[in-house]
């Protein structure tokens, strides 16, 4: 029985995976603007490391790598919402979807795992090649995405990205719960992306904030959106302390989902629909 | 009533055509105030939303202390005067923004074409989205906010030079919105990458060009002239020379490449892309 219903929400996961890479032109745009915008950060990065000598928590080499992980993970971040959800939640026909015998949580869920990885599938690869082994032959070594240390390095960042994928999709799905309750919340999702990129590390990387915002930065959920994987990636995060930051990213992931979880049975629960 | 049949009145006279935009924009405000609390949302978001990219500048001078010779004051002049003539350009042009989805896709462009006048102009006259409101007053609150902090005189000549400058931009931004619509007769997609032109100029005009290598100063200065409606005619204002070299009288006059290209790009709309259009049809 729950192998059953487990399958049907892998297949949902790859219909909607599937599906979503089919827009490669708009793909092939993204990258060139995501690379533009990349070498303007990088730019202005290195004329402000240029003023000072003093040391900094962050070296500009892991910046720069910082910066294109930055770019090349964008899609991932939970500044979107789902357009068919969106649609469904508009005109109404969320109620088919209670129909369904699944578990409206976890299929959405699904569908929001899809969303947040076919964007980024599509722009990250050619980006992080084209910053790893481009940049380098063109002669731009500086501005280059260098690898991680070791294999051991990458394979602690593979499972904090693999963490920061289910606060990004948890998160998500409070921007849909939100529409849910009320269609209203349109103006409050176009206020949250601001946030969610100021405080994840993607305007300017966490450490460069002033010493004494550290402390509220460091246990706000967003951080585990990029900071923290893009973090142990550099080397800035040592192995040795990656793992309270790794247990912080599925802690924040957990509330967001219990909340998003509780606030649509509620919702739910207290929806009419009308017929006809 | 004749003269409008005639060729020649076809496109109307000036003060014909200024009645018409302002009877257009009219009937576009009044539509848009119908939902006021959705106005009223719309505008505080957008106020937050660009706050929240001048937060990164101070983050950055906070950690730093100066970029290149320049202070935080002097940015953050650069940063308003950008963002100010954006939401000027941006609001006037949504007609031009979303040519490719709402005109071409779905064939509107027709019926531009039928009636008796430019099609710039009722193209322009689409919308004047006040929602950009936000951007608008964000970015003057920093403007003035910067050049309070300086040694800059605040007397008329400021303003008018000011004024100057923001107007230029205007058109420069209005130009490559225009450009943009004109691609869309070829490709509705990939419209995306014109995005680096105005939002990534933007970006990068928040901050002195200076700073920047020389292949990218030289792009935003001689193929799209950003630079030449920011960053020279700013230099001016500040009273500041050039770490790369230019006189003051290329500093002055170089913001006049913002009309000038507006009025070519309006050409090439006009002629290319309007001679070039097939209508789907439907």
């Amino acid at each position: 029985m729950s192998s059953t219903y487990f399958s049907a929400y892998v297949a949902v996961i790859s219909a909607r995976y599937r599906g979503l890479l089919q827009y490669r032109a708009a793909a092939f745009a993204g990258f060139v603007t995501q690379l533009f915008w990349g070498c303007i950060k990088i730019m202005i990065m290195f004329a402000f490391f240029a003023a000072s000598d003093e040391p900094q928590p962050m070296s500009i080499v892991e910046v720069v790598s910082y910066i294109w992980l930055g770019q090349a993970m964008l899609g991932m971040l939970p500044w979107s919402i789902d357009k068919d959800i969106e649609a469904m939640i508009r005109s109404g026909d969320v109620s088919y979807e209670l129909v369904r015998p699944l578990d409206l949580y976890t299929f959405w869920f699904c569908r929001t795992i899809a969303l947040r990885t076919a964007t980024t599938t599509l722009r990250a690869i050619p980006m992080v090649i084209f910053a790893m082994i481009g940049l380098p032959l063109v002669g731009a070594v500086d501005w280059a995405l260098l690898p991680p240390a070791d294999l051991i390095t990458f394979l602690a960042f593979v499972i904090s990205l693999g963490c920061a994928l289910m606060l990004a999709c948890a998160f998500t799905m409070l921007m849909h719960v939100v529409l849910v309750w009320t269609i209203s919340g349109e103006g409050l999702n176009r206020f949250i992306p601001a946030i969610v990129n100021v405080f994840s590390g993607m305007i300017v990387p966490l450490p460069l904030f002033p010493d004494w915002m550290q402390g509220f930065l460091e246990w706000q959920p967003f951080r585990g959106l990029v900071d923290v994987p893009f973090r142990i990636y550099t080397g800035n995060i040592p192995l040795g302390s990656a793992a309270p930051d790794v247990a912080l990213q599925l802690l924040w992931a957990a509330v967001f989902i219990w909340l998003g979880r509780r606030m649509l049975t509620g919702s739910m629960r207290r929806m009419v629909v009308q017929g006809g | 009533m004749d003269s409008t049949r005639s060729p020649e009145g076809a496109r109307g006279g000036f003060a014909e055509n200024v009645a018409l935009y302002g009877r257009y924009i009219s009937i576009s405000i009044m539509s848009q105030m119908q939902y006021k609390l959705s106005f009223l949302l719309a505008v505080v978001s957008q106020l937050l939303v660009t706050s929240l990219g001048v937060l990164g500048i101070w983050v950055m001078f906070s950690r730093f202390g100066s970029l290149g010779g320049w202070g935080l004051h002097e940015v953050l002049v650069f940063y308003g005067l950008v963002n100010v003539a954006f939401a000027i350009a941006d609001a006037l042009a949504t007609g031009f923004d979303r040519f490719g989805s709402e005109y071409i896709r779905q064939g509107g462009f027709d019926r531009l074409l039928l009636r008796p006048r430019s099609v710039s102009l009722q193209l322009l006259g689409h919308e004047l989205a006040l929602r950009r409101l936000g951007g608008f007053t964000q970015g003057l609150i920093v403007l003035t906010w910067g050049l309070g902090h300086l040694d800059v005189p605040f007397d008329p000549a400021t303003l008018l030079f000011t004024l100057y400058i923001i107007g230029c931009a205007v058109c420069l931004f209005l130009a490559i919105f225009i450009l943009q619509a004109t691609l869309s007769f070829w490709t509705v997609e990939s419209i995306e990458l014109m995005n680096t032109m105005t939002y990534g100029g933007v970006e990068a005009s928040q901050y002195p060009m200076s700073i920047y290598e020389p292949w990218f100063r030289h792009f935003f200065t001689f193929v799209v002239p950003l630079a030449c409606v920011t960053y020279f005619p700013v230099l001016v204002l500040l009273g500041r020379d050039d770490p790369v070299g230019t006189s003051r009288w290329f500093q002055m006059l170089c913001p006049l490449a913002g009309p000038i290209f507006l009025m070519v790009s309006i050409q090439v709309f006009e002629r290319l892309g309007v001679r070039y259009y097939t209508s789907t049809g439907s």
